[in-house]
């Protein structure tokens, strides 16, 4: 239910959008969300972009990832 | 950047996998509250890259397996009325309520359509003017706004066709109401991801300030999750107790101000009854009375049902409340499967129940 995939925003029109996912394109609404543009990835909830995906953060994420693994055991004491 | 193949590099699962090896001491009971997350750390093994001191409790995340029996019921009351067409999510259509379910009932002649949103089902009232479309709208937060959108739209499209029987749940009270039970004991939580794109991670502050659990917003993948989970173990470490976000990716700490003035819009909160939880003062989402025209209690005369058991075998209460396993319910895989469920956690993709069923058996010798 909490289902939400990224999707890549392909066309806008007006509260509509067309959006691809792994190749298959589908319509969604971004009623609920400001500012979309294309070749923007957003969240999709049933059929509505929720959020924006920021590539900066998600390397960030991926950064602390590769970061992670390199304490001793008991470092922290 | 493709969002999911590269969170789920086994290599980096490694280094998180190590990561919490090494913060871990002595064991901890971390609840993720969201079936969604239940589901991606089974079917991804998460819990063997674990150390035997952490417990995964699985919360009661999951908008299908919250709804209570009386309300299956009503649905099912609905759709049976004459003229009606009700449009579910297509999990509900297989949860059982006391006698029936909704996929029963379709084979019994009564019009129920499946959708993958609301706007599905503004579609079907749009192109049936003479039916009284029914959208059975589930959900928490994630959801909510979604189903709101669309009351929105039949009023500004002069829809009259179109209502909807509103079950939805919101988190946090549900959260304190755990947290306040004393036979519940969870050490920290993974926030989850989906209501947090709607409502920002500021909302758990109360977890880690009014109850000191650290608290961690995790995305779906399988990096995400043991990123959060080394999140959790670091500060626990530290002695510390505050909410982090780890899918900062599509989090943020305010959330989507558009979805939530829709939501405020349409819904208030109401006072809701959770299959296991009880009823929860302010948990739920009613349409505002301005709404009236779109809501199927006001259209059809319909009065809120009494609160029904559950089957007297089935545990889902207890699982859905994290003080019972599904492991410890007598009919799993025995008189409760998914091809006969006994109870909404195996029948929903995110149940626990359905988790263990799916992906957890090879853990047992025999079920």
């Amino acid at each position: 239910m909490c289902l939400a995939i990224p999707a890549k925003v392909v066309a806008l029109n007006g509260p509509l959008a067309t959006v691809e996912i792994g190749g298959v394109r589908k319509s969604a609404s971004v009623h609920l969300l400001d500012d979309v543009c294309l070749g923007d990835y957003v969240i999709l909830h049933a059929g509505f972009a929720l959020s924006r995906l920021r590539e900066d953060e998600a390397r960030e994420t991926l950064r602390l990832l590769e970061q992670m693994g390199g304490l001793e055991p008991g470092a922290l004491g | 950047m493709k969002y999911i193949s590269e969170f789920r590099d086994a290599r980096l699962a490694q280094h998180a996998a190590r990561e919490i090896a090494a913060l871990t001491r002595g064991p901890v009971r971390i609840m993720e509250i969201c079936g969604g997350h239940t589901h991606v750390i089974f079917k991804h093994g998460l819990a063997d890259l674990l150390p035997p001191e952490i417990t995964l409790i699985h919360g009661p995340g999951c908008p299908v397996c919250v709804t209570p029996l009386e309300r299956v019921d009503l649905a099912i009351e609905i759709a049976r009325r004459e003229g009606v067409i009700l449009a579910t999510f297509a999990d509900m259509i297989r949860v059982p309520g006391s006698r029936s379910s909704l996929q029963q009932e379709k084979a019994r002649g009564a019009d129920v359509r499946m959708v993958y949103s609301s706007l599905d089902a503004l579609e079907l009232a749009r192109r049936h003017p003479h039916r009284e479309v029914v959208f059975f709208a589930i959900g928490f937060e994630t959801t909510a706004p979604t189903n709101a959108m669309a009351v929105l739209l039949a009023r500004e499209q002069g829809l009259r066709n179109f209502s909807i029987f509103s079950n939805h749940v919101t988190v946090p009270a549900a959260v304190r109401a755990l947290l306040d039970a004393p036979d519940v004991k969870l050490d920290a939580f993974i926030a989850p991801g989906h209501v947090s794109l709607v409502t920002g991670s500021d909302i758990y502050g109360f977890m880690a300030e009014d109850y000191g659990k650290p608290v961690v917003v995790c995305g779906f993948e399988p990096l995400d999750l043991l990123q959060g989970i080394a999140m959790i173990q670091r500060q626990r470490a530290e002695g510390r107790a505050v909410v982090e976000n780890q899918y900062r990716r599509a989090v943020t700490p305010r959330g989507n101000t558009r979805a939530q003035a829709v939501m405020a819009t349409v819904l208030e909160p109401c006072d809701m009854r959770w299959r296991g939880l009880g009823v929860i003062p302010g948990s739920g989402l009613a349409l505002r009375p301005a709404f009236a025209a779109y809501d199927v209690m006001a259209r059809l005369g319909l009065r809120e049902p009494p609160a029904l058991s559950d089957p007297k075998a089935c545990e889902c209460g207890e699982i859905l409340r994290g003080v019972k396993s599904p492991w410890d319910c007598k009919v799993l895989g025995t008189a409760c499967t998914p091809e006969k469920p006994l109870g909404a956690c195996m029948v929903s993709s995110e149940g626990a129940c359905a988790a263990y069923y799916q992906f957890g058996r090879h853990q047992r010798e025999a079920v």
